[in-house]
């Protein structure tokens, strides 16, 4: 009986790692957003220039995660096709 | 009975167990979603079932874990076992997969399978056919550790998305979160096609190596592959309902930030052990994300007591299903007649459960009016 322990703690550590950054990123995003509105915390630590840009930098990055995921998964199809 | 026939027989219990899969599933990518009125019950299932229908074609290093890790195909072979002691397993899955469903609860699908086969194997070849390290290795540590690991890193998602966006706009977040939602739960949706329909390809491929109509050396045909993205794609766009209301209203009151958090830790824990070939239970990823997610928000709300309820049936699963397996492969040993009564049995039976959620139905329509006296309790964590 073998436990392949290095996979499974890759697939923990992969897990905890992408979703922290993805959730952390999109939060980041929302409070960029928010300094286009008054009244906000986000409002008084940056311009809503600068909440608007790192809003959609943010985005962006989470897109090129998704991406990057996706690819994986065709990665192995691609594979599996010319294999 | 003739050998091709039952080879069709087996190849449809094992799609009507595809699509009792699907709609058993559709809970872990859109429960939360619905939940927090990020999709409509409606589009979630349609957006669900196209997704798994795509996701099936992605992947096929699960669909031979079944056939390679769990079962010793030589045996199976030598033995000259017929297809319906498959067919017999397959039967412990589906009453269990419907009785789960009639209660609303998330158990899981692959553990239904396993039990069954291996109830219907033991019967049929005693001991020798069944690769009990594999057991181990491939589903009963992942099964432990996998909702162990989705809740904590569902959890510390949750606490850290909380504490970033405290700083923003009520508003903005919410609908940030919401927008991000419907991207998180596709990809759920997505993972789960590239997980649970593999295990049917299994199942079918092990039918066709059982009757030699297939070498163990061959893959997974292209017909078997659409047949089963088909099925569960149908399932899924069905909807299990009551156990959508289960996981979105019943673990606790579910906000757009910890549905984010809980379907990207699903997604994201799915593909990857998708990719490494574990046989991962969706099921008990995302309910052990949706109940991190829960709990991850400071004062949160948690029913804990479903989670019990869930552990139970968690724990019943491969016992249950191995025991309606065993007792379908004993009959099915008897002969055509034996044959013939499990399948009168097995359809009576799932008309029965069917009827039985007549009484109290659950639609796209009330799925999230949660019944008095089951509504998660604030708790001052």
């Amino acid at each position: 009986m073998t436990i392949n322990w290095g996979a499974l703690l890759l697939v923990a550590g992969v897990a905890l790692a992408v979703t922290v950054v993805v959730v952390a990123l999109v939060a980041v995003a929302m409070v960029g957003f928010s300094a286009r509105e008054t009244g906000t915390a986000a409002q008084g630590a940056m311009s809503p220039a600068v909440g608007t840009a790192l809003g959609y930098a943010c985005i962006v990055v989470v897109g090129l995660i998704v991406l990057f995921g996706l690819g994986l998964v065709a990665k192995d199809v691609l594979t599996h096709l010319f294999a | 009975m003739d050998l091709t026939l039952i080879v069709i027989v087996v190849i449809v219990t094992a799609l009507a167990f595809d699509f009792t899969n699907g709609f058993h599933d559709t809970a872990n990518a859109m429960a939360t979603s619905i939940a927090t009125g990020a999709l409509k019950p409606r589009t979630a299932v349609i957006i669900a079932g196209a997704l798994n229908f795509v996701g099936a074609f992605l992947s096929v290093t699960v669909a031979t874990t079944i056939s390679k890790d769990l079962f010793d195909q030589s045996q199976i072979i030598a033995s000259g076992i017929g297809p319906q002691v498959i067919f017999a397993g397959l039967c412990g899955a589906i009453l269990w997969n419907l009785l789960t469903w009639l209660l609303g609860l998330p158990s899981s699908s692959s553990h239904a399978l396993f039990g069954g086969l291996i109830g219907a194997m033991l019967v049929a070849l005693g001991t020798g056919a069944i690769k009990f390290g594999g057991i181990v290795t491939a589903v009963l540590l992942p099964a432990v550790l996998s909702p162990i690991i989705a809740g904590i890193v569902s959890l510390i998602a949750t606490y850290i998305g909380y504490r970033i966006a405290e700083r923003g706009a009520e508003n903005t977040v919410r609908a940030g979160f919401k927008a991000g939602q419907i991207v998180s739960a596709s990809m759920v949706a997505l993972a789960h096609g590239t997980n649970d329909a593999q295990k049917t390809m299994g199942v079918i491929t092990l039918t066709l190596i059982a009757a030699q109509m297939l070498t163990p050396a061959d893959g997974v045909p292209f017909w078997v592959k659409f047949v089963c993205a088909a099925a569960i794609a149908l399932g899924t766009y069905l909807g299990g309902w009551r156990i959508i209301r289960t996981l979105g209203k019943r673990v606790g009151e579910i906000e757009t930030p910890q549905g984010f958090a809980a379907e990207t830790t699903s997604g994201v824990l799915i593909l990857a052990s998708s990719s490494l070939g574990f046989a991962l239970s969706t099921t008990q990823v995302a309910s052990g994300s949706i109940f991190g997610a829960a709990a991850g928000k400071r004062l949160a709300t948690v029913q804990w007591s479903v989670a019990g309820q869930m552990a139970v049936a968690w724990l019943l699963t491969l016992p249950a299903a191995a025991a309606v397996g065993a007792i379908a492969s004993a009959a099915t040993n008897t002969g055509v007649i034996g044959t013939i009564l499990v399948i009168v049995v097995v359809i009576a039976l799932s008309v029965g459960i069917f009827l039985a959620s007549r009484r109290k139905p659950v639609t796209a329509d009330n799925v999230n009016d949660v019944p008095a006296g089951k509504q998660p309790v604030p708790v001052a964590a």
